[in-house]
């Protein structure tokens, strides 16, 4: 970092009256405890959080705060599909805890309010790069395993379609192409998330396997994804099972059904996989994004498909394209076509002050100047109330 | 000191000084064109003198280091100068009488343009005192015996200097001895005007007393100068230590500072452009903002992804404690990604200079924030891999 160089103005004694804006979900009487003795430490965590830890009960009082997921929780929903930085983070400071911001209260007002009798709508957050868009998806993923939805979260659809190693011609069609360790992994992971409803839904045709393995017609599902795991060859077919029998019973009324996938412009754009003869694959050749594609169509109803588009993972899109029609492309979006776009922006500055309060509650700004006005509006000029750029910064301070 | 002996080509009457360790007399020969030096062989030998004229021997170097000129010479340059001048303001159709140096330089430039980089390899006509280098005249008289009484000190003029300042360092104390003694004495402390001038340096000095000092010396001659400044003195003496100061301008140079200018909202805005390398860039800083800034239309997170270069473009506003309050809005163009911000740096802190008190732009200026970086590409050169790195030295 640059070495501050003295200041020609030295730091104006101001008053601080923004720490008294933000206020908790608390007692108002913590509040006149504000008002009392405006001390720089009084009641820190009132400012940056919030013991509200039902995603169904955040509204706008709590917008900018930040609340506590069970690491229990954390494990079950999402194992091995938080992004890297917020999983390092998770890590260090042995707690997770997301901020309430204003898309995901959107998306939860609507998720709140959606009819499940009509075909199941597609929501798409989409914004700049690190502007939050993968945590306002696990927020509204937690929000639903909370509702007791059964959850298709496909943590990063990049991840299928570059440098997979084992590609292997389909059982199933002859023209699309296998990918047996993603598969597997992601069965293993559903698996994790989804236990309770593994017994209920039962499978409602046979599916043969191999020469020596079946499944009869209402098994569980929880064989099918165990076929899967314990045959890897067979994974992929697996997975396409498991999507089209959760498609067609979430009909039914059983259970409701969140399919959320994220970065979900790698489906309909390049690939960087070749087959032997060195010749491109196309996305539609792979069996899972051929299950997914469909998956993601609006021709069922009983649950809500929420999507995120990133740059980050994307293969051949420019670094500073960020909405739909140029990360998606034309058919992309004329498959995803109609849905709703949410728009996930930078902090605002009552988000950002609640960023840095959760920072300096944790102790990791260890900077002297850091819970200084002068030292925060410093970083608000870095990283201009970016989320994924404030942390990176103060990774470092 | 075995070296040969020279002679010079044209005749030339000079002395010989013979006998005894005869070392660089040549200064007190009489020389009409430039002297070459003699160096006579140790022990007593007396050369024989060859007159070779129309030859040219080979020129010693060393020999022309020292080239004396004299009095009359310098006299008769000055002449010519003088009538050079007027014959230029005459070719120039101008007045002679008021004809100045910066006029003078105007006409050579005109009438001999020179496409040279170096500045002072261009023509130049200046006073014969600029030109040649002040030189002491002859110390001594026909006897040999020398004029000032503190020459065989051998540095007459600082030691003179010395004497005389001292001289009226007693002048003043016994003038306070006395005043005391009759009980006129009043304790008052001057303050001079110290601010704004400097001391000499030491090579202005020298140059001033045409002698090599030591550094020894001159701290010696500056403490005794303050010293007389300590104590109360008279005109004369004021105007003697005076003599001994330069001034300084207080800004060393005046910032253009941009007018303000107002857009169709009322709302201030000032302009500016900046350059590093090969980048340059124009900025738009406006009054009342909340420090968004925008660069060739994308923001400037998603045009400098590299925090280095944020940090360029925050120097300006932080330095004056100024983040935050202001919309700037900038184009760029070339240079690669630092020398870009670099630029823009610059043109910011200029743009900013119309909306801050002058004392904020001195200070600006005193932290570079003002300063282009002359910092550009060295070429490479020929027999080298690039403009410092040599080629891989091998051996054999």
């Amino acid at each position: 970092m640059l070495t501050r160089t003295s200041r020609l103005v030295p730091g104006a004694r101001r008053l601080d009256p923004g720490r008294l804006l933000h206020t908790g979900s608390q007692a108002p009487q913590s509040l006149a405890a504000h008002l009392d003795n405006p001390a720089p430490d009084d009641s820190p965590r009132a400012v940056s959080r919030t013991s509200e830890k039902d995603p169904a009960r955040h509204g706008e009082q709590h917008e900018g705060l930040h609340y506590n997921i069970p690491l229990q929780d954390m494990r079950t929903l999402f194992p091995h599909s938080l992004p890297p930085r917020f999983s390092m983070q998770v890590k260090t400071f042995s707690e997770a805890c997301l901020m309430v911001r204003k898309p995901a209260l959107e998306l939860l007002h609507y998720l709140k309010n959606t009819n499940f009798a009509h075909p199941a709508v597609r929501y798409v957050l989409y914004g700049e790069k690190g502007t939050g868009k993968t945590l306002s998806l696990c927020h509204v993923i937690h929000f639903c395993a909370k509702q007791d939805w059964l959850i298709l979260h496909v943590p990063d659809a990049h991840l299928w379609v570059k440098s997979c190693r084992g590609l292997l011609p389909s059982t199933y069609n002859k023209q699309r192409l296998d990918q047996p360790a993603e598969a597997s992994i992601w069965l293993k992971n559903f698996k994790t998330t989804n236990e309770r409803f593994l017994s209920q839904i039962k499978v409602q045709e046979k599916y043969v396997w191999n020469k020596r393995e079946s499944t009869e017609k209402g098994s569980p599902l929880g064989e099918v994804v165990e076929q899967g795991i314990t045959r890897v060859k067979n994974a992929t077919d697996a997975v396409g099972v498991v999507l089209r029998e959760l498609k067609g019973q979430s009909s039914l009324g059983g259970f409701r059904l969140l399919v959320a996938v994220d970065g979900v412009n790698a489906l309909w754009g390049k690939t960087t996989l070749k087959r032997e003869d060195k010749s491109l694959v196309a996305p539609e050749e792979l069996a899972l994004v051929h299950n997914l594609r469909k998956m993601v169509k609006n021709d069922w109803h009983g649950g809500t498909i929420v999507l995120t588009l990133s740059q980050t993972g994307s293969l051949f899109k420019p670094r500073k394209a960020y909405l739909p029609q140029e990360l998606l492309g034309k058919e992309g979006f004329d498959a995803l076509d109609p849905f709703i776009p949410i728009l996930v922006s930078n902090y605002s500055p009552k988000e950002f002050e609640s960023c840095i309060q959760y920072y300096l509650e944790n102790s990791w700004l260890q900077h002297e100047k850091a819970h200084t006005e002068e030292g925060k509006k410093e970083l608000l000029f870095l990283s201009n109330a970016n989320p994924g750029q404030l942390e990176r910064l103060c990774a470092h301070l | 000191m075995a070296a040969p002996c020279v002679f010079w080509g044209a005749a030339v009457s000079y002395r010989l000084f013979l006998g005894g360790r005869v070392s660089l007399a040549l200064r007190q020969g009489v020389w009409k064109a430039a002297a070459a030096e003699l160096q006579v062989g140790t022990g007593e030998k007396i050369l024989r003198l060859r007159h070779t004229t129309g030859v040219t021997a080979k020129k010693n170097v060393a020999a022309l280091r020292r080239e004396t000129y004299t009095v009359d010479f310098i006299k008769k340059q000055i002449e010519e100068f003088n009538i050079g001048k007027r014959h230029l303001a005459n070719m120039m159709g101008e007045d002679p009488e008021t004809f100045t140096q910066e006029d003078i330089d105007r006409a050579i430039a005109y009438l001999f343009p020179s496409g040279l980089f170096e500045k002072q390899a261009r023509p130049i006509m200046k006073h014969p005192e600029q030109i040649f280098p002040k030189q002491r005249a002859i110390q001594w008289g026909e006897d040999g015996r020398p004029f000032h009484f503190l020459f065989y000190t051998g540095k007459q003029s600082y030691y003179s200097l010395m004497h005389e300042a001292y001289g009226k360092l007693l002048d003043v104390e016994k003038r306070q001895n006395q005043l005391q003694a009759k009980g006129l004495f009043s304790e008052k402390t001057k303050t001079k005007d110290l601010i704004g001038s400097r001391w000499l340096i030491k090579e202005e000095l020298e140059e001033m007393l045409v002698e090599k000092l030591s550094d020894q010396d001159y701290a010696q001659f500056i403490r005794l100068l303050e010293r007389l400044l300590t104590v109360e003195c008279s005109a004369e003496e004021e105007e003697f230590v005076q003599r001994f100061r330069r001034s300084v301008t207080v800004q060393s140079r005046k910032q253009l500072i941009e007018p303000l200018q107002y857009d169709g909202q009322g709302m201030a805005f000032s302009t500016s452009e900046g350059k590093r390398k090969s980048a340059k860039a124009e900025a738009i800083v406006y009054e009342h903002g909340s420090g968004r800034i925008k660069v060739n239309g994308i923001d400037y997170l998603l045009y400098f992804p590299v925090t280095q270069d944020r940090e360029q473009l925050m120097f300006p506003f932080h330095f004056l404690d100024r983040l935050g309050k202001h919309d700037v809005t900038c184009t760029v163009s070339g240079g690669g990604r630092s020398s870009q911000a670099g630029a823009i740096r610059l043109a910011m802190a200029k743009a900013l200079c119309s909306f801050v008190t002058e004392e904020e732009v001195e200070w600006m200026r005193q932290a570079g924030l003002l300063t282009a970086d002359p910092r550009v590409r060295e070429r490479k050169k020929p027999g080298q891999e690039g403009a410092r790195r040599k080629f891989t030295w091998k051996k054999r």
